[in-house]
C-alpha cells in the first residue's frame, strides 16, 4: 500500500484516498467560446505520460482536501504532493531532494 | 508407534514433555519442540506422502518452510468439532503438540498401497503439457468428459469442508527497523538497530526458535564460545531492550510498497492449552521506516534418477534432524554432494553414530579442508564421483554411483547400501522478498546466484540471503546492516567465529550414461516436473523461464519452488546454451509461503464483512417484518408482507394505500449536502443546469447535475431555506460522489466563491408520507406551520416543529400524490415515525418499502439515475430538457450538452414500453428490436431500463431508452425474454394520472 503525503494532513495510507486525474487541465473561463475539437480535448485528451506524472488527489477520508502530486507511473513512487493552484515543481530538483 | 530413532540425549527438545500426535490413525511419540517431521523420522516413518502426478511414495526432503514433498492435512482441533483442517501443511513447520490428528495426502487406499501410483506406469504419456495436448479435441467433450475428471483428480490435498471456525486478529505496526529473519544476521542487525533506544525495532521470525541456521549447528563459535550460547545472550540482550518487539512463528510474506510489509503470526497452532477464542494467527501489517532482510538461504538439492525415494533429504536437513531434533534418520548414510558445506553434515552424523559416505561430484582437486577433515574422521570419501540412480521401494535402499572420467564418460558402477541420503547441490540465497520489494537482481557467477543489487526501497539485505556463507561474514554484515538502518549511528561489535566450510560446484543434473528418456529425475519434487519435462518444454519452443514454468508447472504450488527454482533455470539456460542471467529468473511473488484466508481477512467476515448503514427507523421496519434490501451500503426495506403475502402481493397492497389513503415510508437514506454562504446561490447556478437565482427562500426546485462531458449525473430535490442556504438531497447511493464533485469544483476551479458544503446525510431522518391523507396524517403533530395548500403548496418547505421535534418539513412527491417529507434530526426519527403511523392507523396509513416506491415513481414517469441513465443520457435523452437553463452562461457540463453528437438526431430516448399482454412483465436490462425475424447478429434499438407489474394500472408498465424513441409512440418492437421475444407497444413514459390533489412535479 502507498503512502501518500497530504500537503494538509501529512503521510497517509493510500486507501485515504481518492486519485482525480491528471492535473493542470484549467477549465477554460468560457466554455461557449471554445471549439467543439478544443471542448473535446479539454475533456478526454490527458498526456498518459511514462515518468513524472502531475495528478489530483483527494484526501477523502481526511482533510477533505484537493492537492495536486508527481507521481513517477513506471515506479509507482511519488515524487512530491503540491497544494492545488501553486506550479507544477522542478520535477529534476524535487528528484534530488528526494 | 515408539522411537527407535531417537537419540538418547541432545537435541533442543524436552525430553520431560512426552506428546502424542495422531498420524494416519496410529499414535506418533515425541517430545515438547518437535515436528511433526522429527516425531516421523524418530519413528522411522520416511513416507509421508504421494505426489502430485505420479503418486510416486515421498518423503521428508527439509526441515523448514521449503519443504515440497512431506504434505498433511492436519485436523488443528479435532476435539472441538468439525472445520479445523486444512490441507498442505508441511510436516516440517506443523509443531507437535498433543491433540494433533495428520493424514497424508494424494493416495487411495492406503499410503503404503496407492492405486494412483499407476500414473507413474503411464507417466511416458503425461509429459509436460499433457493437459492442453490432450483435451483439445472433441470439443463437445470438455464440459461432460474432461473437465469432470481433472476437476476430481487436480489439485493438492482435499480442501476443507467447513467454513473456518476459528479466529484471526489484525494488527498495523509501525517500526523504524523491521528484521526479517532472527538467524544470525538478522539478530546481529537487531542487536545494533536497537542498541539506540529511541529506535522501534521489529524482529520477526518465522521459526519457533529465534537463531536460523545456528540451531542446527553444535559446531560453530562465536567468540569461542558454542555459537547458540551466543544465540541465547543475543535474544536476552534484545528481550531485555523495551524498544524491540521478538516476534516468533512469524513470517514476511509480503513486501509491498513505502515499506508495508505484511507478517503472518501463528499464535496458537501450537498450544495443547490455547484457549477457545484465543485468535489462531495475526495479520501483522508493519509499516517501516527502514527493513533489514535477513532471510537467509535455500539448499538445492541433486537431481538423479529416483532422487526423490523418500529417505533422500537435503544435507543440512538432515544435520537439522540429528543435532536439533536428535534424531537419527537411518543407520547408513551416503552423503551426495557438489558443496562443501554438506561435509558438516557428514561429520556430525558420523559423531552422532551413523555409518556415513560421501560421493562428491567435485574432483578432490577442487574440494577445500573439508576433504582432510572429512578423511581424518574416518569418513570414505569418493571424490570426482555421480549418482547414476537410487534404488528402493517406498524407503530408499541403495545408490548407483560410478566416477566420471577427465572426458565426462561414466566409469564402473557401484552399488552403495544406504537407508538414508542426505544431498545437497549449494545453496540459493532467499531473494524472495527483496524482489517483492522491487529490487533488482543481479547474478553472482561465484556462488551461482542471484543476489540483491539495487534497492529500490529503504533495506538492505544482510547474510545469506545476499550469498554470504561464512558465519563471520555472516555476522559482521548482520551488525552493519542493523546500524546502517538507524543511519549508522551503532558500531558494529566485533565478533571472532569460527570457520565454516563453504563454496560449491554448480551441477544441473548429474552425469549418467542411463536413457535419459526413460528415467525420472525430479528437478520440481511438488508438481513432479523432471527433466526430461523441461527439456520437452525448451524443445518445443518454451525458451522464456516464465513460459517454461507454465507449462511444466516447474516452481509452482505451495513451495513456490524454494529448492527448485535455480535447477530449473540452470537447466533451461544449459540446454539453450545461454548465460543464466539472459535466462532470467521467474518473478517472486506474494505469498512467500501459503497464508490462510482467515489471517488475510481477520475479523472481517460474516456481520463484520461491510459495515451495514441502517436508518433512525431500521428497528421498527425490523419488527414490522420488513423485508430488506442492501442498497450500497444501507440496508433497506424493500417491502412489508402481511400474513400469506408474497412480494407482488404485498406490492399491490402497498402501491394501492398511497393513491387510495395514505403510505408511510422511509427516505432517510436520500443523500443530503447542506450548501451554505454569500456565494451559495451562485455555485448552485454553476453546479446545477437549473436557475437558483428565482427560485424564492422557502421554495424547492428539482435540480438536475451533470458531469463536464454534459451526461446526467445525480438528481435530487434542492430547497432554498435561506437566502444563503440551501438544503440539497442526492440519489441514495450517489451522496459521497455528488459531494467530491461539489468540493473538487469549489476547492479547484471555484476557489473564489465563500461556500460551504457539509454532508448533512445522517443528521436528518425523512419520512415521506404520500396519499390523498398525507395531509389528515400530518396536520395534528405540527406547529408554527400551515399545511393548507394556499399556505404551503406543492415543492415548497418551512421550518417548524412535529410532534415537538424541530423539522425541515418537505411539501414534494415521488409518487405524483399529494406528499411530505419530514426531516427530523435522526435521534426522533423512530419516534415521530411511530407517532406518525399510529396516529395514521384511522386514515389506513401503510407502511411501504423501496419496490413499492419504485413502482409508483415510475407509475407517473420519474426517472431514477442510474437506473434509466447510464453515463451516457443527456437530459433531453430523458425528456428532462425543460430543466436545463438556456439563459445561463455556463454551468458544469453546458459546452458538452451542443457538441455535435449529443444533439444529433437518433438518440436513445426515454419511453414507455406497454406488452401487448398486459401480464406479462419485461426482464430489465431486456434489448428491444424491430423485428424478430431478421437475421442474427441483429440490429438492437434500445434496452428496458424499468419494468413492474402496476395494480395500479392493471397491468404491467415498463420504461426503456429506444433509439429516436419520441418519434416512435406507436410503434410495435420486440423485447428480449428467456425463451425468445415478446411484443410490445411504445407509448409516453407516464402511465398513471393522479386525480384528486395531484402534485404536478
Amino acid at each position: 500500500m502507498l503512502l501518500i503525503r497530504c500537503p494538509y494532513c501529512g503521510e497517509r495510507p493510500e486507501t485515504e484516498f481518492h486519485c482525480g486525474g491528471e492535473a493542470h487541465i484549467a477549465r477554460p473561463d468560457t466554455p461557449a467560446d471554445i471549439s467543439d475539437a478544443d471542448w473535446g480535448s479539454f475533456l478526454y485528451t490527458r498526456t498518459n505520460p511514462k515518468g513524472l506524472h502531475a495528478e489530483r488527489w483527494l484526501h477523502a477520508h481526511g482533510c477533505g482536501r484537493w492537492f495536486n502530486a508527481l507521481r513517477d507511473t513506471v515506479s509507482d513512487a511519488f515524487v512530491t504532493t503540491y497544494e492545488m493552484g501553486t506550479p507544477r515543481p522542478d520535477p529534476i530538483s524535487e528528484t534530488a531532494k528526494a | 508407534m515408539s522411537q527407535p530413532f531417537r537419540r538418547a540425549s541432545g537435541g533442543r527438545i524436552d525430553r520431560n514433555r512426552p506428546l502424542t500426535v495422531s498420524f494416519n490413525g496410529k499414535t506418533l511419540e515425541g517430545f515438547a519442540g518437535d515436528t511433526v517431521a522429527s516425531m516421523l523420522l524418530a519413528s522411522g516413518q520416511h513416507l509421508a506422502g504421494r505426489s502430485f502426478k505420479y503418486h510416486r511414495p515421498r518423503g521428508i526432503l527439509s526441515h523448514g518452510s521449503d519443504e515440497p514433498s512431506a504434505l498433511l492435512s492436519v485436523d488443528w482441533r479435532h476435539d472441538r468439532g468439525p472445520g479445523y483442517r486444512d490441507p498442505n501443511n508441511r510436516a516440517s513447520v506443523v509443531e507437535a503438540r498433543d491433540g494433533l490428528v495428520v493424514k497424508t495426502q494424494n493416495h487411495w487406499p492406503s499410503l503404503a498401497l496407492d492405486i494412483g501410483a499407476v500414473n507413474d506406469l503411464l507417466s511416458p504419456i503425461f509429459v509436460a503439457g499433457f493437459y492442453y495436448k490432450t483435451f483439445m479435441w472433441p470439443k463437445r467433450f470438455w464440459d461432460k468428459v474432461y473437465e469432470p475428471i481433472i476437476r476430481k483428480a487436480a489439485g493438492l490435498g482435499e480442501a476443507p469442508e467447513y467454513p473456518d471456525p476459528d479466529h484471526y486478529a489484525n494488527r498495523h505496526a509501525h517500526a523504524d527497523v523491521l528484521i526479517v529473519g532472527a538467524g544470525p544476521a538478522g539478530l546481529a542487525a537487531a542487536l545494533t538497530a536497537s542498541a539506540d533506544a529511541s529506535k522501534r525495532v521489529i524482529l520477526a521470525d518465522e521459526g519457533a526458535e529465534p537463531g536460523g541456521a545456528l540451531l542446527n549447528d553444535l559446531t560453530s563459535t562465536i567468540d569461542g564460545q558454542p555459537a547458540m550460547d551466543w544465540v541465547e545472550d543475543a535474544v536476552a540482550t534484545l528481550d531485555g531492550r523495551e524498544n524491540v518487539i521478538l516476534l516468533p512463528r512469524t513470517t514476511g510474506f509480503g513486501y509491498y510498497n513505502h515499506n508495508h510489509v505484511c507478517l503472518v503470526e501463528r499464535v496458537s497452532d501450537h498450544r495443547a492449552d490455547a484457549p477457545e477464542g484465543l485468535a489462531r494467527e495475526r495479520l501483522w501489517q508493519v509499516r517501516a521506516r527502514q527493513v533489514v532482510l535477513a532471510t537467509g538461504s535455500h539448499e538445492r538439492p541433486l537431481v538423479f534418477e529416483n532422487n526423490d525415494k523418500p529417505g533422500v533429504m537435503l544435507a543440512e536437513s538432515l544435520r537439522a534432524y540429528v543435532n536439533r531434533w536428535a534424531v537419527l534418520p537411518g543407520d547408513a548414510l551416503i552423503v551426495v554432494t557438489a558443496a562443501a558445506s554438506a561435509y558438516r553434515t557428514a561429520l556430525d552424523a558420523k559423531a552422532a553414530g551413523m555409518r556415513v559416505e560421501i560421493v562428491d561430484i567435485r574432483l578432490g582437486a577442487d574440494c577445500g579442508p573439508e576433504l582432510a577433515a572429512a578423511r581424518d574422521a574416518g569418513i570414505t570419501v569418493r571424490t570426482g564421483h555421480t549418482v547414476i540412480r537410487a534404488l528402493g521401494g517406498n524407503r530408499v535402499g541403495a545408490l548407483v554411483v560410478a566416477p566420471i572420467g577427465t572426458d565426462g564418460s561414466i566409469g564402473p558402477k557401484l552399488t552403495l547400501d544406504c537407508d538414508c541420503v542426505a544431498m545437497s547441490g549449494g545453496w540459493t540465497p532467499s531473494v524472495h522478498l527483496f524482489s517483492q520489494s522491487r529490487g533488482k537482481l543481479a547474478f553472482d557467477t561465484e556462488i551461482d546466484a542471484f543476489v540483491p543489487d539495487k534497492s529500490v526501497q529503504a533495506e538492505r539485505s544482510a547474510g545469506a540471503c545476499r550469498g554470504l556463507y561464512d558465519l563471520g561474514a555472516v555476522l559482521a554484515d548482520g551488525f552493519a546492516a542493523g546500524s546502517d538502518a538507524i543511519g549508522g549511528a551503532a558500531s558494529p561489535q566485533p565478533v571472532e567465529a569460527s570457520a565454516a566450510f563453504t563454496g560449491f560446484q554448480p551441477v544441473r543434473v548429474l552425469p549418467s550414461d542411463a536413457d535419459p528418456s526413460r528415467i525420472k529425475a525430479f528437478v520440481d519434487f511438488q508438481n513432479d516436473v523432471t527433466v526430461k519435462d523441461i527439456k520437452l518444454a525448451v524443445r518445443e519452443g518454451f525458451e522464456s523461464i516464465e513460459h517454461v514454468k507454465r507449462y511444466t508447472t516447474t516452481g509452482m504450488a505451495t513451495d513456490q519452488g524454494k529448492t527448485s527454482n535455480m535447477n530449473a533455470l540452470g537447466l533451461v539456460a544449459g540446454i539453450l546454451n545461454r548465460p543464466i542471467p539472459a535466462v532470467g529468473t521467474t518473478t517472486f511473488r506474494p505469498p512467500y509461503t501459503p497464508v490462510s484466508f482467515g489471517a488475510l481477512i481477520g475479523p472481517a467476515r460474516n456481520e463484520l464483512f461491510d459495515p451495514v448503514r441502517k436508518t433512525p427507523i431500521d428497528g421498527w421496519a425490523a419488527q414490522n417484518g420488513a423485508v430488506f434490501e442492501p442498497v450500497g451500503l444501507w440496508r433497506r426495506a424493500r417491502y412489508f408482507p402481511q400474513a400469506g403475502e408474497d412480494m407482488q402481493a404485498a406490492l399491490a397492497r402497498e402501491t394501492k394505500a398511497v393513491r387510495s389513503t395514505v403510505g408511510i415510508f422511509d427516505a432517510s437514506t436520500l443523500g443530503k449536502i447542506e450548501v451554505v454562504g454569500p456565494d451559495a446561490a451562485e455555485f448552485m447556478n454553476r453546479i446545477y443546469t437549473n436557475a437558483w437565482n428565482k427560485l424564492k427562500t422557502g421554495g424547492c426546485r428539482y435540480g438536475l447535475m451533470l458531469r463536464e462531458d454534459g451526461f446526467v449525473y445525480d438528481d435530487g430535490v434542492v430547497a432554498r431555506l435561506a437566502e444563503n442556504r440551501f438544503h440539497v438531497t442526492t440519489t441514495t447511493g450517489g451522496a459521497p460522489r455528488v459531494l467530491r464533485h461539489m468540493e473538487d469544483y469549489l476547492q479547484t476551479e471555484w476557489p473564489d466563491l465563500d461556500v460551504f458544503l457539509t454532508s448533512i446525510t445522517e443528521q436528518w431522518a425523512v419520512i415521506a408520507l404520500q396519499g390523498p391523507k398525507a395531509r389528515d396524517v400530518l396536520e395534528p403533530f405540527v406547529s408554527e406551520i400551515e399545511l393548507s395548500e394556499t399556505a404551503f403548496p406543492h415543492m415548497t418547505v418551512k421550518t417548524g416543529s412535529v410532534c415537538g421535534v424541530p423539522c425541515r418539513l418537505f411539501r414534494v412527491s415521488f409518487t405524483g400524490e399529494l406528499g411530505y417529507e419530514v426531516n427530523v434530526p435522526a435521534d426522533y426519527g423512530e419516534a415521530v415515525w411511530t407517532t406518525l403511523f399510529n396516529a395514521g392507523q384511522k386514515h389506513g396509513i401503510t407502511p411501504y418499502g423501496t419496490e413499492a416506491m419504485h413502482v409508483l415513481r415510475a407509475e407517473v414517469g420519474y426517472i431514477v439515475v442510474g437506473q434509466e441513465t447510464d453515463g451516457t443520457a443527456t437530459p433531453d435523452d430523458v425528456g428532462l430538457s425543460g430543466l436545463v437553463s438556456k439563459v445561463k452562461p455556463d454551468f458544469v457540463g453546458k459546452r458538452s450538452l451542443s457538441r455535435p453528437d449529443m444533439v444529433a438526431a437518433g438518440r436513445r430516448q426515454l419511453v414507455g414500453l406497454l406488452t401487448k399482454d398486459p401480464n406479462e412483465v419485461l426482464d430489465e436490462g431486456a434489448q428491444v428490436v424491430k423485428d424478430p425475424g431478421q437475421p442474427i447478429p441483429m440490429k438492437m434499438i434500445g434496452h428496458v431500463t424499468s419494468s413492474y407489474r402496476s395494480e395500479n394500472c392493471g397491468r404491467s408498465i415498463a420504461m426503456a431508452m429506444i433509439d429516436d424513441g419520441r418519434a416512435r409512440i406507436g410503434e410495435t418492437v420486440f423485447a428480449t425474454t428467456p425463451t425468445g421475444f415478446t411484443e410490445a407497444v411504445i407509448a409516453p413514459a407516464v402511465f398513471y394520472e393522479v386525480k384528486g390533489e395531484t402534485a404536478d412535479a
